[in-house]
């Protein structure tokens, strides 16, 4: 396990040096990286202008460009955002627990969800739950999210007035972003806890288990479940990334107040340093689930920590 | 020949799929003959008219599916954006599965210094969030068409080249591989008679499943505003468009997503298919 731990940090390492050295190099792929971080209404004097450039190291070499850079970035400094005149990591820090709530809430109502609901389409194979359960997933698989959040404010909101429209408050906000946050996650968790509880389902532990006279309920929910759900936890990873792009969606349509929604105004301000902080917290959020993820999975399959 | 192979499955297609995607194709590349008005320029008089067959249909010319704020034709944009869709997915659908196979191939077939570098830029772009990239990238370059499909490049070839490794990795190991060796077949003539016949089952698979995605990504991208820039219809942006009309114009935002829908669908449904026939084997992806 310690060595599983050891590699995997070692990756997460790995992966973030990368991530700062793509964000650097961007700043940079359009010629001089002092014209992102000015807006077309910024105004400066040619001392200004230098200044900056003294501060930002232009004049030195590209290393230790990015090591000035990586070491401000480190420091949750990623300069002001250009649109706001505001720090960028306050704002991101001020936004984030709205987006934390939100996507926390999604991702509980989806394993809630999804497990159990993949468990009885496995078991009740090809009942009317089965296909109603695999209608569900494809369904939630390709709808677009954003049309499925303005058909709901279409239908809830706007028609029928039960829930609010957007913005953060009480329960009944959550109803509409939740759902269409969680439909594409619980759609997957259906699917795949559904064919790897077929697999597990024709084990041979599975029928000595019933040889034994183990009752049915325990076989499914004990006995199965525990080993069915190795594969849905290493997609753990690939619905943390849906959440990714879904928060970004989700809060867009509904002005929920978190990182994604100022992800997207920052991107149509053009707003460089804002979106670029943005991307090393998202990156971090991203590698730390990841990372937990991987965890959980070598804690359940000890095959995976020898490997 | 391998073609045949898929020859076999014609008898038992999905019919209502393969009709959609086929009927959606068509329209897109004879849009000029299907759109009944200029999908770019509208009536400013008929701002917002209701489709023609509901109650509230008031414009001076009939409309199928209504027109959006600044009175473009919204079947007109539908029609035109299908090109838009399904360009970018084939493009990316092309250039991602070729690189990845081609990458993947030489990965695992290799091994050694080249596959440990290959697959730990997989791990590192399967690691990167998408969304973050794409909002990152269109400050820097600003939305286009070319960045959207630049972007979808970067991020599909790895899926295709993890799994194409991992199956040539056991085609490697193929007593008919090792008997090609022996009587002296070139390395070249190996990895394209006896390996490449061996993955294009998955390409194939991996490729029906990744359309839907695709298009999903692409009408995310330009509903949020940096995906394809207007005028030129996407389906992405013409929802995003009917975005503040909901309780007036329904219609702006709805067509386009039930389209999104209904060839996301039915790709998907395709791709299932298709793996449950080519390959069992990759049920988890």
């Amino acid at each position: 396990m310690r060595s599983l731990i050891l590699r995997k940090l070692i990756a997460i390492v790995l992966v973030m040096f990368a991530l700062t050295l793509l964000v650097f190099a961007l700043s940079h792929a359009t010629g001089d990286p002092r014209y992102l971080y000015m807006t077309p209404y910024t105004r400066m004097t040619s001392e200004e202008w230098d200044a900056q450039g003294k501060e930002m190291g232009l004049d030195k070499p590209f290393v230790i460009q990015y090591v000035l850079w990586v070491k401000n970035a480190a420091k949750g400094d990623f300069g002001n955002s250009v649109h706001y005149q505001r720090n960028s990591l306050t704002m991101i820090l001020e936004n984030l627990p709205a987006t934390l709530q939100l996507s926390g809430v999604s991702f509980l109502v989806s394993i809630l969800l999804g497990i159990p609901i993949g468990v009885i389409s496995a078991v009740k194979r090809t009942s009317i739950i089965d296909y109603l359960a695999r209608g569900f997933a494809l369904l939630g698989q390709s709808v677009p999210p954003f049309w499925v959040a303005l058909v709901l404010i279409m239908v809830f909101s706007v028609y029928l007035g039960w829930l609010p429209t957007s913005r953060r408050g009480d329960w009944t906000h959550y109803v509409l972003p939740v759902i269409t946050l969680g439909w594409l996650p619980t759609a997957g968790l259906v699917r795949l806890t559904r064919s790897s509880m077929l697999e597990v389902l024709d084990s041979e532990f599975v029928k000595l288990a019933r040889a034994k006279g183990v009752g049915h309920v325990s076989i499914i929910w004990k006995h199965a479940l525990r080993n069915a759900l190795i594969a849905p936890l290493t997609y753990a990873m690939i619905l943390l990334a849906g959440f990714m792009t879904g928060t970004v969606v989700v809060e867009t349509v509904f002005a929920w107040p978190g990182i994604g929604r100022l992800a997207v105004s920052a991107a149509l301000n053009t707003d460089f340093p804002l979106v670029t902080g943005l991307a090393l917290v998202f990156g971090v959020m991203f590698l730390i689930a990841s990372f937990i993820a991987d965890l959980l999975y070598g804690l359940l399959d000890p095959r995976i920590r020898y490997e | 020949m391998w073609m045949m192979r898929y020859l076999r499955y014609i008898k038992e297609l999905p019919i209502l799929p393969i009709f959609v995607a086929t009927f959606i194709l068509i329209v897109a590349i004879f849009a000029p003959i299907f759109a009944p008005f200029d999908p770019i320029q509208g009536e400013l008089d008929d701002r917002n008219v209701a489709p023609m067959w509901t109650d509230e249909a008031d414009g001076t010319q009939d409309y199928l599916m209504g027109t959006d704020h600044i009175g473009r034709d919204v079947l007109s944009r539908l029609i035109y954006g299908a090109r838009i869709s399904l360009l970018v997915a084939g493009v990316v659908l092309v250039a991602g599965a070729g690189i990845g196979t081609i990458l993947g191939v030489i990965s695992g077939y290799f091994g050694g210094v080249v596959d440990e570098f290959i697959m730990r830029v997989v791990d590192f772009v399967i690691a990167l969030p998408f969304i973050v990239v794409a909002l990152v990238a269109s400050v820097v370059w600003g939305p286009s068409l070319e960045l959207v499909i630049i972007l979808l490049v970067l991020f599909t070839w790895a899926g295709f080249a993890r799994q194409v490794r991992a199956e040539t990795l056991q085609l490697k190991t193929t007593d008919y591989v090792a008997l090609a060796k022996i009587s002296g077949a070139s390395t070249t003539r190996i990895i394209i008679k006896h390996i490449f016949p061996g993955v294009i089952n998955t390409v194939m698979v991996l490729s029906s499943l990744q359309v839907g995605n695709l298009v999903l990504a692409e009408s995310v991208l330009s509903f949020l505003g940096v995906g394809i820039p207007p005028p030129t219809p996407s389906w992405g942006s013409m929802v995003a468009d009917g975005r503040n009309y909901l309780s007036t114009a329904w219609w702006i935002s709805f067509f386009p997503g039930m389209a999104i829908l209904l060839i996301v669908f039915s790709m998907n449904f395709f791709g299932d298919w298709l793996r449950d026939k080519l390959d069992p084997r990759l049920r988890q992806l």
